[in-house]
């Protein structure tokens, strides 16, 4: 099979149309109106990324009362202090901004009777958001100055003098070598999925909380381009319905429900609130004989529980599958809970690339923005709105010039060549793809490890993945949706190298569960500071950064 | 977690294929919607939800607990109207009005 080729130019290309990218593309709009955006979808806009299936809440909002600096102050305390202050504070003076544009092009919020947002908690307004991802598509496609590029996979940067023009993608469906050249290029890919062992390894492996097509492509782009990346230590594990992985927030600061255990003591407060401690408390509970544990919902009210079942099916409908086939709805037992396997990204945990306060990252050209950008916890989806239009600000300024372009591909056209024409291999993606999962769920704090790691599990984790590298560069694929399936495998295998090696370079147990070392089980301040990478000359090389404080600017 | 596409009702209009996140559903030589690799699928019901004919159905692999129910979708202007189909073949019907916010 040969590829053809599709040579394509733009002023603004943007990796992921999801919630960041999307957002990007009609902020830029808004504030230009000479440039050109394309944006480089995996899947269609329409339902791609973290939103496809809706969302309940708008969980980053600054309500009535509380100040953008409020926001900090919490997102600071979630994360046990690693966080870039610049960073929050220029997302959370941005979030209200995106919600009235939300509800301009269609969202349904609901109002109090002044006619003002209804808050729910300190920080989250309440919303219909099953269309919310048809409602950003249909904006996108108002705009006569986007297109959108459905279906296209982006494998990697093309870098000249040091600059990022543009990017390579393969066709999911056709087999295509999209060659697309830019003037600036905002990552917003999402974080990843699948490294670990999901909880459940069979038929229903993809039943997992974040999106199991969110395979780190971005992340990867970057470190293979020399990308500094933050933070990949700080995994994110979402506390979950049991099997459905459905969100808990809907019932925790929705319905008022506490976390019990199996003999109905709340047990919360004994282990602390940020999002890493309630985690972990659970997994204590269930590792000390007094799980499983729950969200104590029985006894809400009917008219709660048909208003639960409205709400699931608007963001998580297998979670109201499940309490009707089964006949047992929250009302008449309660909801068990437990940890997912771990996710690397940048919207509720801090991994990502290290980006400047105008989000571009280390290397020119190239901007970040959502789950792909680093330093900014607690993000949400209004924040990844904001990050957008922050990056969409900056590639504003930095555009001058014509489109660069270079001529030569064909070793990258070559090596996908390799894939799909090469001998059959003894190995599929699949395969591989649970051996890799295997080896980071064992050796690298996974749900079978009770999220815990050594650094001599690491070292092993290290050179298995290292082994599987060498044989996913001899698989074979029949088609495209196969060699699509080989290059996620590739992205994966590249980043879980660099989450081992950051898991090993913070040398405390700052964040239980979210990376707890067995070999240095208390939190340590000397380590208040971030923990960084870059790839040079084929080795991933530690950086540490001080933090950057309110008040301040961050530049390279 | 996945989904199942009755032949006879699908339409053959590509409309699921084009939305579905993961790419996971093609067409057969009439045009048929059909999913490869249902153990890819995420749950999302992007397809569910695009389908006019109503021929895609949600449901709960074993392994996670499922019992055989299904849920399909109906859209009537603002109305969705989910359905699930119990094991005992019982149905119950959840209309959901998109002028309305979640109030949790």
């Amino acid at each position: 099979m040969e590829l053809s080729v599709r040579q394509m130019s733009t002023d603004f290309l943007i990796l992921g149309g999801g919630t960041a990218g999307c957002y990007a593309a009609l902020a830029f709009c808004e504030k230009d109106d000479t440039h050109s955006v394309l944006i480089a979808e995996k899947a269609n806009i329409k339902r791609s990324g973290c939103l496809a299936a809706g969302v309940n809440a708008l969980n980053a909002y600054i309500v009535k009362g509380r100040t953008p600096e409020d926001y900090v102050d919490y997102a600071r305390a979630d994360a046990h202090g690693i966080v870039r202050e610049d960073l929050l504070l220029t997302m959370a003076r941005g979030l209200n901004k995106t919600v009235s544009y939300m509800e301009k092009i269609g969202l349904v919020i609901l109002k109090d009777e002044n006619g003002a947002y209804a808050a729910r908690g300190n920080r989250n307004i309440k919303i219909n958001g099953e269309n919310i991802k048809p409602l950003l598509a249909e904006a996108v496609g108002k705009e006569p100055r986007i297109s959108v590029l459905n279906k296209v996979n982006v494998i990697e940067y093309i870098v000249k003098d040091n600059r990022v023009i543009g990017a390579y993608a393969v066709g999911v469906c056709e087999p295509v070598l999209y060659v697309i050249f830019a003037k600036a290029v905002l990552c917003a890919t999402g974080g990843a999925a699948g490294l670990y062992k999901p909880n459940h390894a069979g038929f229903s492996r993809h039943k997992m909380w974040y999106p199991p097509f969110n395979t780190g492509a971005g992340l990867a782009m970057g470190i293979r381009a020399g990308a500094e990346m933050t933070t990949l230590e700080m995994r994110f594990i979402a506390l979950r319905c049991k099997d459905t992985i459905a969100p808990t927030g809907t019932l925790a600061q929705g319905a008022g429900a506490r976390q019990i255990n199996a003999r109905g003591v709340e047990y919360e407060q004994k282990y602390g609130t940020t999002t890493s401690q309630r985690l972990h408390g659970t997994v204590t509970e269930n590792a000390q004989g007094r799980g499983p544990c729950y969200l104590r919902t029985v006894g809400i009210s009917k008219e709660q529980e048909e208003d639960l079942k409205r709400a699931y099916l608007n963001m998580c409908p297998s979670q109201t599958l499940k309490w009707v086939e089964s006949g047992k709805t929250p009302s008449v037992q309660n909801v068990e809970i437990e940890g997912t396997e771990p996710y690397i990204m940048g919207g509720h945990t801090a991994s990502g690339y290290w980006v400047d306060t105008d989000r571009e990252t280390t290397l020119k050209g190239l901007f970040a923005a959502g789950d792909a950008a680093g330093g900014c916890p607690q993000k949400y989806v209004t924040g990844a709105f904001a990050e957008g239009e922050i990056a969409a600000n900056a590639v504003l300024k930095y555009m001058n010039g014509e489109i660069p372009m270079i001529s030569d591909w064909e070793s990258i056209k070559q090596g996908i060549e390799n894939f799909l024409n090469g001998a059959d291999s003894e190995y599929t993606a699949d395969l591989l793809e649970s051996e890799m999962q295997a080896v980071m769920d064992e050796y690298a704090g996974g749900i079978g490890a009770s999220y815990r790691f050594s650094e001599n599990g690491l070292e092993t984790a290290a050179l298995k993945i290292g082994e599987i590298e060498k044989k996913a560069e001899l698989l074979s694929a029949k088609d495209t949706r196969e060699l699509v399936y080989i290059y996620e495998l590739k992205e994966r295998l590249t980043l879980a190298k660099s989450v081992i090696a950051h898991l090993g370079a913070r040398k405390e147990t700052r964040w239980n569960s979210f990376a707890e070392n067995t070999d240095y089980p208390n939190k340590n301040d000397s380590w208040l500071r971030f923990v960084n990478s870059r790839l040079e000359n084929g080795g991933i090389k530690i950086i540490f950064r001080e933090l950057v404080k309110l008040g301040e600017t961050y530049e390279h | 977690m996945s989904i199942e596409i009755n032949g006879e009702k699908c339409a053959a209009c590509g409309a699921c294929g084009v939305v579905c996140p993961g790419s996971l559903i093609s067409a057969d030589s009439l045009g048929k919607a059909v999913i490869k690799r249902p153990e890819n699928c995420w749950g999302c019901a992007s397809c569910v939800k695009e389908c006019g004919a109503g021929a895609i159905r949600l449901f709960l692999g074993e392994d996670m607990g499922g019992l055989g129910g299904r849920l399909s979708v109906l859209k009537e202007g603002f109305f969705t109207l989910w359905t699930i189909e119990k094991p005992n073949g019982q149905k119950e019907t959840i209309t959901v009005d998109g002028r309305e916010s979640n109030h949790y």
